[in-house]
């Protein structure tokens, strides 16, 4: 900030290029160079305070906590990585974690491929009432979880459930799905993917148009089956959608809790425990806050690993594309 | 979005008819028609039973074989719902509690998004680079140390507690920047060789061209603090604050519970009855906008 002119003295403006000295203009950028950024921050204030306070704060905070046998009474004491040791050491944790990955290993592929299935189906302009169709697949998303998961334990209840009844005439008897160990965790797996595979189906519906028409005419010429132009033109196409999606189901398998509040409080005998559901109980009931801050990074880090990998691929794509 | 329908199939095997149109032969189409009619029963199914059971007597719901149909309607189920909650003053709070998250987030998001788009400023990249980071943070992992700041702040059992903390969120700022990034820049040029200020700019010239994507966040936070159960129910132990998906939830959906199915479907009627008004009389908004979000991965 060494200006060697006086400030007060009157100076015509200046010429593109400036006729006065490089460092005075450098200043000058300077000075309108903190003026807009004072005026974006501006902009920006009430949300950053917002993400501040109640994201970057509480990531510090659950981070601080992990390293300490917190429990909401007394002072807590630090206790290093032991949480993370203890967690990842624990038969019942680990039960969570492996429920959670197999969740997410059926929940995935299953929303995806009815997902990707239904969009394939409407994707065409020969047939009649497509608005319809598509309003009606997407009607669950705005069904709330709660409300999806007491609707079906209704319609799967062993004793009174329509679903059951209509099966058991055809001769498949369910027995009562949410309530034994084996059924339990595809039983909650496919009520979220009834919930979201009309989601799913809306992108790849968007991802559909920005396949090139002109590949499709190419294939017909060269006489390829629809099999052959399904995997040659339509999947190649939807690469970029693919990893979205891939990445979208995976990370809101990990998320799972509500239908598992609903539906079987976690069992039965911790069958459908995940690790959220770990979070809740651990954190809110059991007041073992340490050990459920380190189960909250657990679950922070693998969300991480796998947004970092979607960040990877897509800008694999990118360059690829350039 | 697809409105403009596309010519061939994906399934690539089509037959030119006269007119230029292209379409499958009958048997095919036939079958598209029967899975997708299968797909919607699969959807619309529950949404039905939830109506049906709701005013269907108790005798006929807690009945074996069970009937879809109910002989005649009753409102008996309404009225135990109402007495072992308070309906009509959960539904209040859910309104107020995700219709000002919405309107907070509107303002709050759209005025860093506007920053984050159309201006240039020192630590912009860095900014944003932090902030797709931040994205990546789910919210389940921060519930704890969410609590406790909400709870040393006194915000427990308050409406306070309940919105401030998701008065503005990164993925609906990026959604709002994507979309700002857009629009051409003379917009912005020609309103400041006219000029007006950077907040004017933002008011009447940027803001009405980012319509589309307004909506869109907007629904999407309605609907999905709407339909919120885990954070509603850790901020809120008190009934007088609690909104209806997490008061329905503690009422029926528990291993306690004692609402008989009747009841329940009242309940579950009540929630989702709002949000698919809602969603028939806008679903265009809907899809237009999950395939927005989904066009930017």
């Amino acid at each position: 900030m060494t200006t060697t002119a006086s400030p007060r003295r009157y100076r015509p403006p200046v010429p593109l290029g400036g006729r006065r000295g490089p460092e005075l203009r450098r200043a000058e950028l300077r000075r309108a160079d903190a003026r807009r950024a004072a005026k974006a921050y501006a902009f920006l204030g009430p949300a950053l305070l917002i993400i501040v306070g109640f994201v970057f704060l509480p990531a510090i905070q659950a981070l601080v906590t992990s390293f300490t046998d917190a429990s909401g009474f007394g002072d807590p004491a630090w206790v290093g990585i032991d949480n993370y040791v203890d967690a990842l050491t624990s038969a019942s944790v680990l039960r969570a974690l492996l429920n959670t990955v197999l969740y997410a290993a059926m929940y995935a592929p299953l929303v995806i491929l009815t997902g990707l299935g239904a969009a394939l189906l409407l994707n065409r302009d020969d047939i009649p009432f497509r608005g319809f169709f598509r309003t009606a697949i997407f009607l669950p998303f705005v069904i709330s979880m709660a409300v999806a998961s007491i609707a079906w334990s209704f319609l799967l209840d062993p004793d009174l459930g329509l679903v059951t009844y209509w099966l058991s005439l055809v001769g498949v008897h369910l027995g009562d799905v949410f309530g034994t160990a084996a059924t339990a965790l595809p039983a909650v797996t496919a009520v979220a993917v009834w919930k979201n595979f009309g989601y799913f189906m809306v992108i790849f519906l968007a991802g559909l148009q920005s396949v090139p028409r002109h590949l499709y005419e190419a294939a017909r010429l060269d006489g390829a089956g629809r099999w052959r132009t399904f995997f040659a033109v339509t999947l190649p196409g939807l690469r970029s959608t693919m990893t979205f999606v891939v990445i979208l189901a995976l990370i809101g398998a990990f998320q799972a809790f509500d239908q598992i509040y609903i539906m079987t409080q976690g069992g039965p005998d911790h069958a459908t425990e995940t690790l959220v559901y770990r979070i809740y109980t651990d954190g809110f009931r059991d007041f073992k806050l340490g050990f459920a801050s380190a189960l909250s990074y657990l679950l922070l880090l693998i969300t991480l690993v796998l947004g970092l990998i979607q960040l990877r691929i897509n800008s694999r794509h990118e360059e690829e594309l350039e | 979005m697809t409105a403009t329908a596309a010519l061939t199939t994906a399934g690539g095997a089509v037959r030119r008819v006269r007119g230029g149109a292209t379409r499958a032969p009958i048997a095919e189409r036939v079958l598209v028609l029967a899975g997708l009619v299968a797909l919607v029963f699969v959807t619309a199914f529950p949404v039905v039973v939830i109506a049906l059971a709701a005013f269907s007597p108790q005798q006929e719901v807690n009945h074996w074989p069970p009937r879809l149909i109910p002989s005649r309607l009753t409102l008996d189920n309404f009225a135990g719902l109402v007495e072992r909650l308070p309906v009509l003053q959960q539904s209040g709070n859910s309104l107020i509690f995700a219709g000002t998250v919405t309107l907070l987030s509107l303002a709050l998001n759209t005025l860093a998004a506007y920053a984050l788009a159309r201006m240039d400023f020192r630590g912009r990249g860095v900014l944003l680079t932090v902030l797709i980071a931040t994205m990546m943070i789910p919210f389940q992992a921060l519930l704890l140390p969410i609590y406790q700041i909400a709870s040393s702040l006194g915000w427990v059992n308050t409406f306070f507690g309940l919105v401030v903390p998701r008065a503005a969120d990164v993925a609906g700022i990026f959604l709002l920047r994507q979309f700002m990034i857009t629009l051409p820049r003379d917009l912005d040029s020609a309103a400041r060789i006219d000029g007006a200020g950077e907040f004017r700019i933002f008011w009447s010239v940027i803001l009405p061209n980012t319509k589309p994507a307004l909506l869109t966040m907007a629904l999407f936070n309605f609907v999905g603090n709407w339909n919120d159960l885990l954070w509603p129910l850790i901020m809120t132990s008190d009934s007088e604050v609690r909104p209806l998906t997490a008061g329905l939830a503690l009422v029926t959906g528990s291993a306690t519970s004692t609402a008989p199915y009747g009841v329940m479907m009242a309940g579950a009627l009540i929630a989702v009855l709002p949000l698919v008004i809602l969603y028939l009389v806008v679903q265009r908004r809907f899809v237009e906008g999950v395939a927005m979000t989904g066009m930017k991965g």
